[in-house]
C-alpha cells in the first residue's frame, strides 16, 4: 500500500515536488530558528549562570532580600562547613564560593599619592585551588588581553578598558578601597597580573576580578562567602532539575526562622532571569505552532488545488466501489509520506545553516557599547539534540492537517452524481 | 502693692523665669563642646545587625581645623591613622602602607563600619557658624529638664539640613539631637549621656549615634581620657605622622 502510494508520488510531480518544497522550507525555518533561540537566549542564560547567578545559589535569606546590593556584610559564615553538606546532598552538582563587592581601584604615583581611581565591580573567585574549574567555567584564558592569569595570592585581573582608562600594565600594583565584612574600610594592595575581555558591555567598564583567598583577606570574610554557586553537572541549565534541588534543600531549614540560615535560589528565581528562561522555554513552542498553523493553511490550499485536479480520480476510485474513508486515509497517508520527506529535506538545511550561524557566529559588540544587561556579543545558534527531531512536529502535522482539511470534500461526494460528473 | 507685684514680675521675667534667647543657648553649647585643642582617648563599639564590635583611638584635634586620629585596636584596624586639615581628609592603612585622600561621595562612607560618616567627623566646626537656631519650649529627657531648640543650615557645606536639639538646661550640653535632610527625612539620631564636668566643662563622656538608614543597633562612643587645651606637637598633624 505504502509502496503504491510512493509510487504514485513519484510519478506525479505535482502532487509532491511543490508540498515537499513547502514543508522542508517550513521546517528549515522551524530548525534553524529552534536552534538561534537556543544559541543566543541559551548563551544568555548560561552567561548569567557562569558569571553571577550559577544554576542554582546558595545565600543567607537575608542577602537573598537584598541580593542586588551585594550585601556582603549578611554573608553566609562557617563556608566549609556547608559546602561539606551541600556535597553530600548533591553529589552531582559543583559548587563555586564566590564573593561580589563593589569598591575603588586606586592608583599611586612613584610618591604613593593618588594617581588616576575608578569605580570597580568586584568578582572573587577560586583561581588558585588545583581542583576549581572556574577558570575554565568563565573561559577566562580565552578572555585575556595582556599579561596573564592569576598564579598566585596577590594578583588581580582587571577588564582591558579599565586598566587602560586607570593607566595601568601588567606588574603594576594598585590599591582596592573597600568595605569588610563589618563595615570597615577594606585596603588591599593587589599585582596587576593581566587584563581581560569579555565582550559583556557591563563587565568590560570596570571589572575585577581576584582570587577567594585575597578577597576573604581584604574584606574581613575568614570562611565566609557571599554566595555559593552551583553548576549542574552537564553544564547546561535545566529549571526543573534545578527546582527539584532547591526544594530539597530549603526543606532543611524549613522550620528555622534565622534570617542568616541559608537558602537555595534556581537562576531562575533570582532578578527577572525567570522571565527569560520562560521565555525560552515557550519560544519553541511558539515558533512550532506559527509554523504548523501557517504551513497547515498553504497546505490546505495546496491540497484542495490537489483535489480539483484529482477530482476525476477520486471521482473513479468511489465510482469503482473505493470507500470515502479509504480514500481519505490514502491521502493522509501520502501527506505523511510527504510530511517526512519535506521534513528530512527542511531539517538537513536547518541544521546547515544552523551549524553555520553556530561556527561563524555574528558580531554585535559595537551596537551592544553602552548597554547595562548582560547580553552576549555574539549572535550564535546552537544544534542541541532537540534540534534534530524539533522539525518533525510542525512538518508531519501541519501536511496531515492541510490534507486532512482538504480531503473533507471526499465526504461531500454522492455516489449517485458520479458517473454524470464522469461523463461530463 | 500692685507695684511691688509688677516689680517682682518684671524681675522675675528678666532674670531666672525668663528662657535664654536660642542662639546664647547654641553659643553655650559651644562652649562646652568645642574647645582651643583636646587630646582624646575613646572606645567605638559598632553593634552591627550580626554582632558587635569594638576599637579604641586616641584623637588630637586643635580648633576646627586640624584633627588627627589613630586606631589603636583591635589588630586588624590598630595603626589606621586619619588625618584631617581644613576640609581635606586623609586617610592611612598600615597593611597597604597607602596614603589616601577620601573625598566626594566617599566622605559619606561610613568610619570603620560605625554609624559615623567621615563628614559627620569632618565638621567640627561651631554650631552657632553653621546653624540659626529658635527655641520650641521645654521637655524632659532621661529626667533632666531640656530646651528643645529647632537648628536650621545657614551654609550650605554642612551635612544636614536641619536638627533638633535637646540641651539640658541646666549644663548646656545636649542629651538628644536628630539630624535631617534637606527632604525632611530623620538621617541620624544622637544621644548623648554620662555628663561630666571635666576642666570646667559640662563633657559627655557616652554619645550613642544611630544611623537611621543603616540596620543594626547604633555605635556607642565612650570618651575613656579626655584632656582640654594641652600642647600638642605640630608634626602630629602632617601627611609624613601618617606613616610613623
Amino acid at each position: 500500500m505504502i509502496k503504491f502510494l510512493i509510487k504514485g508520488l513519484l510519478r506525479d510531480k505535482s502532487r509532491s515536488r511543490i508540498p515537499v518544497l513547502v514543508v522542508a522550507v517550513g521546517v528549515m525555518l522551524t530548525v534553524f530558528m529552534h536552534a538561534f533561540v537556543t544559541g543566543y537566549m541559551g548563551d544568555t542564560i548560561e552567561m548569567n549562570a557562569r558569571f553571577t547567578h550559577g544554576h542554582v545559589k546558595v545565600m543567607t535569606r537575608a542577602y537573598a532580600e537584598e541580593m542586588n546590593q551585594m550585601p556582603n556584610d549578611l554573608a553566609l559564615l562557617e563556608v566549609d562547613e556547608l559546602t561539606n553538606k551541600l556535597n553530600a546532598m548533591f553529589p552531582d552538582v559543583i559548587w563555586s564560593p564566590r564573593i561580589q563587592f563593589g569598591g575603588l581601584v586606586d592608583v599611586p604615583d612613584k610618591n604613593g599619592e593618588t594617581r588616576s581611581q575608578g569605580p570597580a565591580f568586584g568578582m572573587a573567585l577560586d583561581f588558585l585551588s588545583a581542583h576549581s574549574a572556574e577558570v575554565k567555567r568563565m573561559n577566562i584564558e580565552k578572555t585575556l588581553v595582556r599579561g596573564s592569569l592569576i598564579t598566585k595570592p596577590g594578583q588581580a585581573l582587571l577588564s582591558e578598558k579599565f586598566a587602560q582608562n586607570l593607566g595601568l600594565k601588567p606588574g603594576d600594583e594598585f590599591t582596592l578601597i573597600g568595605s569588610t565584612m563589618y563595615g570597615s574600610m577594606a585596603f588591599y594592595n593587589f599585582t596587576l597580573a593581566g587584563t581581560v575581555t569579555f565582550g559583556v558591555e557591563q563587565m568590560d567598564r570596570g571589572a575585577l576580578l581576584v582570587d577567594i583567598y585575597d578577597a576573604r583577606i581584604a574584606l574581613n570574610m575568614e570562611n565566609a562567602v557571599g554566595e555559593l554557586i552551583g553548576f549542574l553537572s552537564d553544564g547546561f541549565y535545566n529549571n526543573d532539575e534545578a527546582k527539584a534541588i532547591a526544594s530539597e534543600f530549603n526543606a532543611v531549614y524549613a522550620e528555622t526562622e534565622d534570617e542568616y540560615a541559608p537558602v537555595m535560589k534556581t537562576l531562575a528565581q533570582q532578578g527577572t532571569m525567570g522571565q527569560y528562561v520562560a521565555l525560552v522555554d515557550v519560544w519553541t513552542v511558539y515558533i512550532s505552532m506559527v509554523f504548523v498553523i501557517a504551513m497547515a493553511l498553504v497546505l490546505w490550499n495546496a491540497g484542495l488545488l490537489g483535489a480539483l485536479r484529482r477530482y476525476g480520480e477520486f471521482g473513479i476510485r468511489l465510482a469503482m466501489g473505493e470507500e470515502k474513508r479509504h480514500v481519505f486515509n490514502t491521502l493522509i497517508y501520502e501527506s505523511f509520506v510527504i510530511g517526512v520527506l519535506g521534513t528530512i529535506l527542511g531539517t538537513a538545511f536547518g541544521l546547515l545553516f544552523s551549524w553555520l550561524m553556530q561556527t561563524y557566529p555574528i558580531d554585535m559588540s559595537a551596537m551592544l557599547e553602552g548597554a547595562t544587561m548582560m547580553m552576549p556579543t555574539q549572535i550564535k545558534a546552537r544544534i542541541t539534540p532537540d534540534t534534530y527531531y524539533i522539525g518533525f512536529i510542525p512538518g508531519l502535522l501541519s501536511t496531515v492537517v492541510g490534507s486532512a482539511l482538504a480531503g473533507i470534500g471526499i465526504f461531500k461526494r454522492k455516489t449517485s452524481q458520479l458517473f454524470k460528473e464522469l461523463e461530463a | 502693692m500692685r507695684t511691688i507685684t509688677l516689680l517682682i514680675v518684671l524681675f522675675l521675667a528678666l532674670t531666672g523665669f525668663s528662657a535664654p534667647d536660642a542662639s546664647e543657648i547654641l553659643k553655650k553649647v559651644d562652649q562646652n563642646l568645642s574647645s582651643e585643642n583636646r587630646v582624646m582617648e575613646s572606645t567605638i563599639t559598632i553593634h552591627g545587625k550580626r554582632n558587635s564590635r569594638t576599637m579604641t583611638s586616641r584623637s588630637y584635634a586643635v580648633g576646627t581645623e586640624k584633627a588627627f586620629t589613630e586606631y589603636l585596636s583591635p589588630a586588624r584596624d590598630a595603626g589606621t591613622k586619619m588625618l584631617k586639615l581644613e576640609n581635606q581628609l586623609w586617610i592611612y592603612s598600615p597593611s597597604t602602607d597607602r596614603t589616601i585622600q577620601i573625598s566626594g561621595h566617599m566622605l559619606r562612607q561610613s568610619v570603620m563600619g560605625s554609624d559615623l560618616s567621615y563628614e559627620d567627623m569632618m565638621d567640627d566646626r561651631k554650631l552657632t557658624d553653621t546653624y540659626t537656631a529658635t527655641l520650641e519650649g521645654t521637655e524632659t529627657v532621661d529626667g533632666r529638664e531640656v530646651y528643645l531648640i529647632s537648628l536650621e543650615a545657614k551654609v550650605d557645606d554642612v551635612a544636614y539640613h536641619s536638627q533638633k536639639m535637646w540641651v539640658d538646661t541646666e549644663r548646656f550640653v545636649p542629651l538628644k539631637q536628630e539630624m535631617f535632610a534637606k527632604s525632611g527625612q530623620l538621617l541620624k539620631r544622637l544621644e548623648m549621656r554620662d555628663v561630666e564636668k571635666i576642666s570646667g566643662r559640662w563633657f559627655p563622656r557616652t554619645m550613642v549615634y544611630k544611623d537611621m538608614l543603616k540596620q543594626g543597633g547604633g555605635t556607642e562612643y565612650t570618651v575613656t581620657k579626655i584632656e582640654f587645651d594641652v600642647d600638642i606637637p605640630e608634626y602630629i598633624f602632617s601627611k609624613a605622622a601618617l606613616k610613623q
